[in-house]
Order: C-alpha cells, then sequence, then structure tokens
C-alpha cells in the first residue's frame, strides 16, 4: 500500500517540476522570420552589473555598448568621434572641455539626453558610498579623486559644470590628452536620472528600466537570453540594420562552438584552442587583435633574478614562435617589447612599429653567452627555480614548454612547475612568494600609459620589485604633459628601461579568435575586447 | 512524534550553526579576498568597497553581524553580482535547478528502481547483465561525458533539440537525462542487491511454504522492504541534485544555482558562498529528517516514537 503512495508522490511531483520548467515561457531561440534581420551573438560569462558605473568586464562592456552612448566614440583608429555630444572645444591649455550634446540625441523611452544626466552619471560612479572599481577612470576630472577619497563630500567641487540643457563644461585637474577616448569608455556613459533614482541598486537588473541612449534597447531578458530591438529614439538609427539581436550567455566554450556550428548563432565570443585549426581551415575562424600581453614576472629580490644578465638570459633562450605555431596558436605574435601593437603614435603610426624590438626571438647565442657571464655555464650550477602559474591547462602547457626551452637551450635542468587556484596565486604574487610568475596585462584605454605607468616603483601592479628612478621620473612627466609628440617621446624611452632592465620576459601577444558567419558583417570589435552592433547587418 | 521532530529539529539547529561557524572562518582563511585581480585596485578606491561592505569591521563583528542577518534570512549583498543579494541569487537560481534535478530524480527513480528488481529476479540471466551493463556505464561515465555526447549526437548530428540553454521544455531533456545517468545507476544496484538479500530472507521462505501468489510476495514482502536503502540514498540524492549540478549547467548554460557553489569560492564572494552553504545544509538536514520519518512509515521493524510512550 505504501509504496503505491510513493509511486503517486513521485507522479505528482514529475508533473509538477514539468509544468515548473515548461513555465519558462518562450523558446529563446531565435524565431527566424523571413523578413527580419536576427543577429545572435554569445558573449560569454553572464554579466555581474549592466550599471554602466559598477562594471569592468568585457561581457557587460559589450552589452552596454549596444544601449548606451558616451560623448565620443572611438573609431577603428582608437580617435575619438562625435556621439552622444556633436562636438566640443578644448581651451588652449587642454584642461577645460566643453561638450555640446545633439539636440536630437534621447533615451529610450523619448526623453531628451542632457547634460544633467551626464554630470549624475559621473557623481554616482565617484560618489565613495557607490564604491565603484572603476571611479579612477574619472580622476583627471577636477577634484574627482578628492571626492571619491572623502576628503571633500560637496559634489559640486568637481570640475564637473551643467551649463545649460545640452552644454557640459569640464575641467581637468592637469592636461589630459586622453580625455575625449576616455568619454567613450562605459564608466562615462550618461545614466537616465529619474530611472536610477527611482532605485539605484535595482534598476539596471530588469528590462523595463533599463533606459539606455544607444542604438538598441533591451526587449527582454531571462534565462541567460537578452533579446534586443533598434532603439527608435537613437539619433543616428539609420545606420542601424538589423531588427533584432539576440546575446547568449554561454560560458562553456565547446557548447558555444556546438551551437554556432548548428547555426544556433551568428558569432561566437572566443574559440576553443584545440579547435583552431580546423576552424581556421573551414573559413569560421576571424582573428581580431586584441591590446594584451602575456608575460613571465621575475622577483628580482631573488637569486638568481637580481642579476639582470639572467634575466636577459631566460627571456632570450625561449622561442615564442614555435610555442606560438605548436602551442598557443590563433595568430599570436612574438612580444619582442612590452607594448603591443595597435596603439597609436604621435602622428598616428603604430607605437609598437615605430619602437621596433628589443631583442631577436630565441637568439639562443646571446642568451648562452650571458648566463655564462652570470656564472652559469650552459646552465652548471643553477639554483632550483620555478614557475608559477593559476591553475589553467592552457597556462599549463605553456610553462611545460619554456621549461623544455630553457633546458634545451640553456641547459637549466632544474626548473619546477607549480599551479595556484587564482587567488591564491595572486597572494603570492602579491607577497613575493615566487620566483617567476604567468602575468597577463589587457590595456585599459588605447594609450601606451596604460601599459607603462604600471611598472613604477612600488606600484601594486608591479609584483617584480624592480624600480628605477629616472623609469618613474619619465612617467610622472608623460602623465602631467599635454604634448603628444613629447609624451610619446618620453613613452619610448621608458619602454627602452625597462626593456633594459628585463624585471618581465614578454612571451606573446593577444589576439581575440573568435567564429563568425561569413555572410555577418560590419560588425565593430574593439582593441580592449568590447563588440559594438550598431552598423552590423547579415548579407 | 512532535516530541521528536523537535528533538530532531533543535540538533538541525546546533548542526546548521556549527557549519555556518567553520565555513565562515574556513573561508576566511583561504589566501586572497573578493576585490582582488590581476588589475589591482588603487587603495582608497578598495577602502570605498571594503567599508561598503562592512569587511574593515573586526572579524568577530562580521560574524555576530552574520548570524543576526542569518536569522532573519537575509543573507546579504553579492560582491560580485552588484545589485543583487544572495537571496535574489538563490530566489533565481533555485526553482530553475530544482525543476531539472526534480526530473532527473523522477527519471533515476522510474528507470532505476524497476531495473533493479528486474536484474534481481532475473539474477544471471540476460535482463540482469544488460541492467547491470548499462548500470556500470552510468556509474563510471561522469555527467560532462554524458552531456557532451548527448549535445553532440541529438543536437549536433540530428537538429532534434537546441544544444543549450532554458526556457522551453525541449531544453530540459538533454541536461535531465544527462543528470540523471549516475543516480539511475547507483539506484538500480542498489536496488538490485537489497532485492537479493531480501529474497534470501527467511520470512520469504515462509510465504513460499505458504503458497502465496508469486506477485504477492516479490510485491507485498520483497519489494517494500528491499526499497529502504533507496530511500536513505533518496535524502542526499535530493539536496545534491535539487541545488544544481555545476557541470551540467555550465555546459547547458542553465541558469540554476549548481554554478554558485563553485564560483563563489573562486571568486572569494563570502556572502554568496555562506548563502549557497547555507540553504544547501537546510535541505540536506530537512530531507534527512523526512527520510528518518519515511523509515517508520515503510519499515515496521523501525519505531522512532514510541520507546518512551
Amino acid at each position: 500500500m505504501h509504496i503505491k503512495k510513493l509511486v503517486v508522490a513521485l507522479v505528482v511531483v514529475l508533473s509538477m517540476s514539468l509544468v515548473i520548467a515548461g513555465c519558462g515561457g518562450d523558446k529563446p531561440e531565435a524565431q527566424v522570420d523571413s523578413q527580419e534581420m536576427v543577429v545572435r551573438y554569445n558573449v560569454g560569462t553572464p554579466p555581474e552589473t549592466i550599471d554602466p558605473a559598477l562594471s569592468t568586464g568585457i561581457p557587460e562592456a559589450t552589452i552596454q555598448a549596444q544601449i548606451f552612448e558616451g560623448l565620443t566614440r572611438l573609431d577603428e583608429n582608437q580617435i575619438p568621434q562625435p556621439a552622444a555630444a556633436e562636438s566640443w572645444e578644448v581651451s588652449d591649455d587642454k584642461t577645460v572641455y566643453t561638450f555640446h550634446i545633439r539636440k536630437d540625441a534621447k533615451w529610450s523611452n523619448g526623453d531628451p539626453v542632457t547634460a544633467e544626466d551626464f554630470a549624475f552619471a559621473w557623481e554616482r560612479a565617484l560618489n565613495p558610498a557607490n564604491a565603484a572599481d572603476y571611479a579612477y577612470q574619472l580622476y583627471n576630472i577636477k577634484n574627482a579623486a578628492a571626492y571619491n577619497k572623502g576628503e571633500i563630500t560637496d559634489p559640486s567641487q568637481l570640475g564637473i559644470e551643467v551649463v545649460d540643457e545640452k552644454t557640459l563644461k569640464v575641467t581637468l585637474e592637469s592636461p589630459a590628452v586622453h580625455f575625449l577616448s576616455l568619454t567613450a569608455f562605459h564608466t562615462l556613459y550618461p545614466v537616465h536620472k529619474a530611472t536610477v533614482e527611482a532605485d539605484p541598486e535595482g534598476w539596471s537588473l530588469s528590462a523595463d528600466t533599463l533606459i539606455g541612449n544607444g542604438a538598441f534597447k533591451v526587449e527582454k531578458w531571462e534565462n541567460n537570453v537578452m533579446e534586443f530591438v533598434p532603439n527608435e529614439n537613437y539619433w543616428n538609427k539609420d545606420v542601424v540594420k538589423i531588427d533584432r539581436l539576440i546575446f547568449t550567455m554561454v560560458e562553456n566554450e565547446n557548447t558555444e562552438l556546438t551551437m554556432f556550428e548548428n547555426d544556433e548563432l551568428d558569432m561566437t565570443h572566443t574559440a576553443p584552442l584545440a579547435e583552431l585549426e580546423r576552424l581556421e581551415t573551414e573559413g569560421k575562424l576571424k582573428i581580431y587583435p586584441y591590446l594584451g600581453t602575456y608575460y613571465y614576472i621575475f622577483n628580482t629580490q631573488k637569486k638568481p633574478f637580481d642579476d639582470v644578465r639572467v634575466r636577459k638570459a631566460l627571456a632570450l633562450a625561449i622561442d615564442r614562435q614555435a610555442l606560438i605555431d605548436n602551442v598557443v596558436k590563433g595568430g599570436r605574435k612574438p612580444a619582442l617589447a612590452f607594448v603591443p601593437y595597435g596603439l597609436p603614435d604621435m602622428d598616428g603610426s603604430d607605437f609598437r612599429e615605430n619602437g621596433g624590438t628589443y631583442y631577436k626571438d630565441a637568439d639562443i647565442e646571446t642568451a648562452k653567452q650571458l648566463l655564462a657571464e652570470a656564472g652559469y655555464p650552459d646552465g652548471k650550477g643553477f639554483p632550483e627555480i620555478e614557475i608559477l602559474y593559476n591553475t589553467s591547462e592552457s597556462h599549463k602547457i605553456v610553462a611545460e614548454t619554456i621549461q623544455e626551452m630553457w633546458k634545451q637551450n640553456l641547459g637549466i635542468t632544474n626548473v619546477t612547475l607549480t599551479n595556484q587556484e587564482w587567488g591564491v596565486y595572486l597572494n603570492s604574487r602579491d607577497e613575493g612568494d615566487f620566483m617567476v610568475a604567468r602575468a597577463g596585462w589587457i590595456g585599459d584605454y588605447p594609450d601606451p600609459l596604460t601599459f607603462l605607468d604600471m611598472w613604477t616603483t612600488g606600484n601594486g601592479n608591479n609584483n617584480t620589485f624592480w624600480g628605477s628612478e629616472q623609469y618613474d621620473r619619465l612617467i610622472e612627466t608623460v602623465r602631467n604633459s599635454s604634448d603628444q609628440k613629447e609624451r610619446m617621446t618620453l613613452m619610448h624611452q621608458a619602454e627602452d628601461i625597462l626593456m633594459e632592465n628585463m624585471p618581465i620576459m614578454p612571451i606573446y601577444f593577444y589576439t581575440d579568435p573568435v567564429c563568425i558567419k561569413p555572410n555577418l558583417k560590419g560588425v565593430k570589435k574593439s582593441l580592449l575586447g568590447e563588440v559594438d552592433f550598431s552598423e552590423a547587418y547579415l548579407e | 512524534m512532535t516530541q521528536y521532530i523537535l528533538r530532531r529539529i533543535a540538533v538541525s539547529l546546533l548542526v546548521l550553526w556549527v557549519i555556518v561557524t567553520v565555513t565562515f572562518f574556513l573561508m576566511r582563511i583561504i589566501p586572497g579576498g573578493p576585490f582582488q585581480g590581476e588589475k589591482k585596485l588603487p587603495p582608497e578606491i578598495r577602502k570605498n568597497i571594503e567599508e561598503r561592505y562592512k569587511l574593515n569591521d573586526p572579524l568577530l563583528k562580521q560574524y555576530g553581524d552574520y548570524l543576526t542577518n542569518l536569522i532573519h534570512w537575509d543573507l546579504g549583498p553579492s560582491f560580485k553580482y552588484k545589485g543583487q543579494t544572495v537571496n535574489d541569487i538563490i530566489e533565481k537560481g533555485f526553482p530553475i535547478s530544482a525543476a531539472l534535478g526534480g526530473i532527473a530524480i523522477m527519471i533515476s527513480l522510474l528507470v532505476g528502481i524497476p531495473a533493479g528488481i528486474i536484474s534481481a529476479l532475473r539474477q544471471g540471466r540476460w535482463p540482469d547483465y544488460l541492467a547491470m551493463f548499462f548500470s556500470t556505464i552510468g556509474i563510471s561515465v561522469p555527467s560532462f561525458i554524458l552531456a557532451t555526447l548527448l549535445m553532440y549526437f541529438i543536437s549536433y548530428k540530428l537538429h532534434l533539440l537546441p544544444s543549450a540553454l532554458w526556457g522551453s521544455p525541449k531544453h530540459v531533456i538533454m541536461p535531465a537525462i544527462a543528470l540523471s545517468g549516475l543516480p539511475t545507476a547507483f539506484i538500480a544496484r542498489l536496488m538490485r542487491s537489497s532485492m537479493l538479500e531480501v529474497l534470501g530472507q527467511d520470512y520469504i521462505k515462509t510465504a513460499r511454504a505458504k503458497g502465496l501468489p508469486k506477485i504477492v510476495i516479490i510485491y507485498r514482502h520483497t519489494i517494500k522492504n528491499a526499497i529502504i536503502p533507496v530511500v536513505t540514498y533518496l535524502g542526499p540524492l535530493t539536496a545534491a541534485i535539487l541545488t544544481g549540478s555545476f557541470v551540467v549547467e555550465n555546459i547547458f548554460a542553465i541558469p540554476g544555482l549548481g554554478k554558485h557553489f563553485v564560483t563563489s569560492i573562486y571568486n572569494r564572494d563570502y556572502t554568496v558562498i555562506m548563502g549557497v552553504t547555507v540553504f544547501y545544509s537546510i535541505l540536506l538536514v530537512t530531507l534527512n529528517l523526512l527520510v528518518d520519518l519515511a523509515y517508520a512509515v515503510i519499515d515496521p521493524r523501525i519505531k522512532l516514537f514510541e520507546a518512551k510512550e
């Protein structure tokens, strides 16, 4: 008898769970109508927050790039172009920027975009109570750092002035040549004041209250799928060609690839390493440039890395091209310097190309010679060293390859590998509890300074314990200079010093390999990783 | 009965307090913290964040505050998912994981129990070998392999179902099968061995000698007694499966609770670590209590609350 009851109970639970599962609503795959142009992209990880002031990641930035627009937008050459602002004036000393917001700039609910919305958004990002990670992106503005640190409490002392409804005047602490690039960054996007004030914590969590001023607006957001439709109030709506944009949030890259190959996606956010070659031969792969460097850091306080000859020998002895061809793939470029390709120099040409390379890849002769000079001919007597990396298959295989190259090329046989979980690894790096450690750096803004200012003495990101007064002085001058020619010259000099001392061993420059349908055109992917679909279309 | 249940609840609360305390201090011992990354935050910004989340209070005060809030079922804000509380995360993720898990448990029971019974009754013959062959595979093949194979054949090759995501009954089938593989196989084996044990008992021989029909012997005397180990297993299984599987949810991009059990630890998202641990513990303790109560109903040998009366 009791068994019968059990069975009945089970059947009831089963039917209930089916009902619950069925309640999810419409199916999220695109109902591809023959007239509708639908583009489906996978952003990867579900966003931590879509609030432009609080977010920090690339999936978040990509979602924001569809629904918000800053005063400026960066073009393919990283040059700021008018966006929500139709024009601006810069004072001669480059400390006062006056922006004129477009008359026809509107929010997705039809309200006009005003200078007040920008001022509100920026004050909000700087308000210490909101504890925004990226508040420092606004530190160029007068009194911003002091306000964010709580030294002053009156936001009216900030260098942000609403002149009239459509005019915003910004006063800077010191001349900042990249301020117009910063205004294209998500931390400086405007927010719809009334909506945010009504629900400061939760406004960005629901499609109904996610009011933006960009090319698209969010129509629906549930179950790891976000659907956008064109924003009919966008000033530049004529450039928007697609009728529906669908973002999925699939983290697993193999699932993502299956969906792409199964025609459930038009573009992916990455591509699995093991499949790169096949995808390339099948013409499904596109390799975008990406502003980042993969490198190793040396702990210059520990022997034998206190000797620059040892650091150089280790850096010269690895064959980066072989590592890229056989292991990391994806069209990565050997890093023979630290600042990657793609950043504009003073005349608009490429900073890296002008700076050239600092050493030859796989220069084993010189490496051997340096190692002998340091007292370890053919690796004899070389102490035991350890490579630290955060637990991951891809970092492991790079470390193993480098271990093997040091053994083959320099005769250093006692290299051990250690992996640690991400948080533990970051802690070890901070505390200097390592000898050689893996590192990666992705630029924050399109200027070489984002790769160079981290190596000043005692900088929180400089875990090498290396420092040079001359280097620090150069970076300080660059920070306070508004003369592009002077800045770039000094930054080349700073990189010379860095490479002369080699506290780091650059390995490769990142790229961003993704799968994309051949008929999907007009997608813009920035050097910093975010994707913009405002002018995308299907052929 | 009431007295027994009250006593059990009191013990459960004690167990929960121990779990909360141990988890709270263990998680703070792990090196690293919630607001670190390859890019360091400027110290002043770090200070703002720590102030906002009250991380610079003395640890014992933080612990006391956590306990106080916990009593009101306020699990605090997530550090990683800004603007969301841990309550929000559980409220959003749990129904999805539970729906999927519930179906997976149904499959396990509806397939596992009959398979175990049949193989016990046909011991040493082909149905037994067949069932045990599949249950050995079920136990040894991890869910992610099953999930990947299902996705490859059913979605990619045959185009029968969408590869991933959530929202319609079609999306449930593959993850539910992947999730039920191991418990189905385990239940089948458990049921088989326990059936065999019962079938060897004297009272079964007595029943046979009395000339009871075979179906009555199997149904009333064998299955009823043999199902007890399955019920025991069902308690922890339900708690584990309803709270979601990291692997299956990751592969099928299901927005359930499972991922938070793993990612919260990588992120050092302290409130989420605590929240999901407490939630899981409550579920586990409750289900174990239900299982114990169920024994009394199913098994005449077990008397939970008569001893003193």
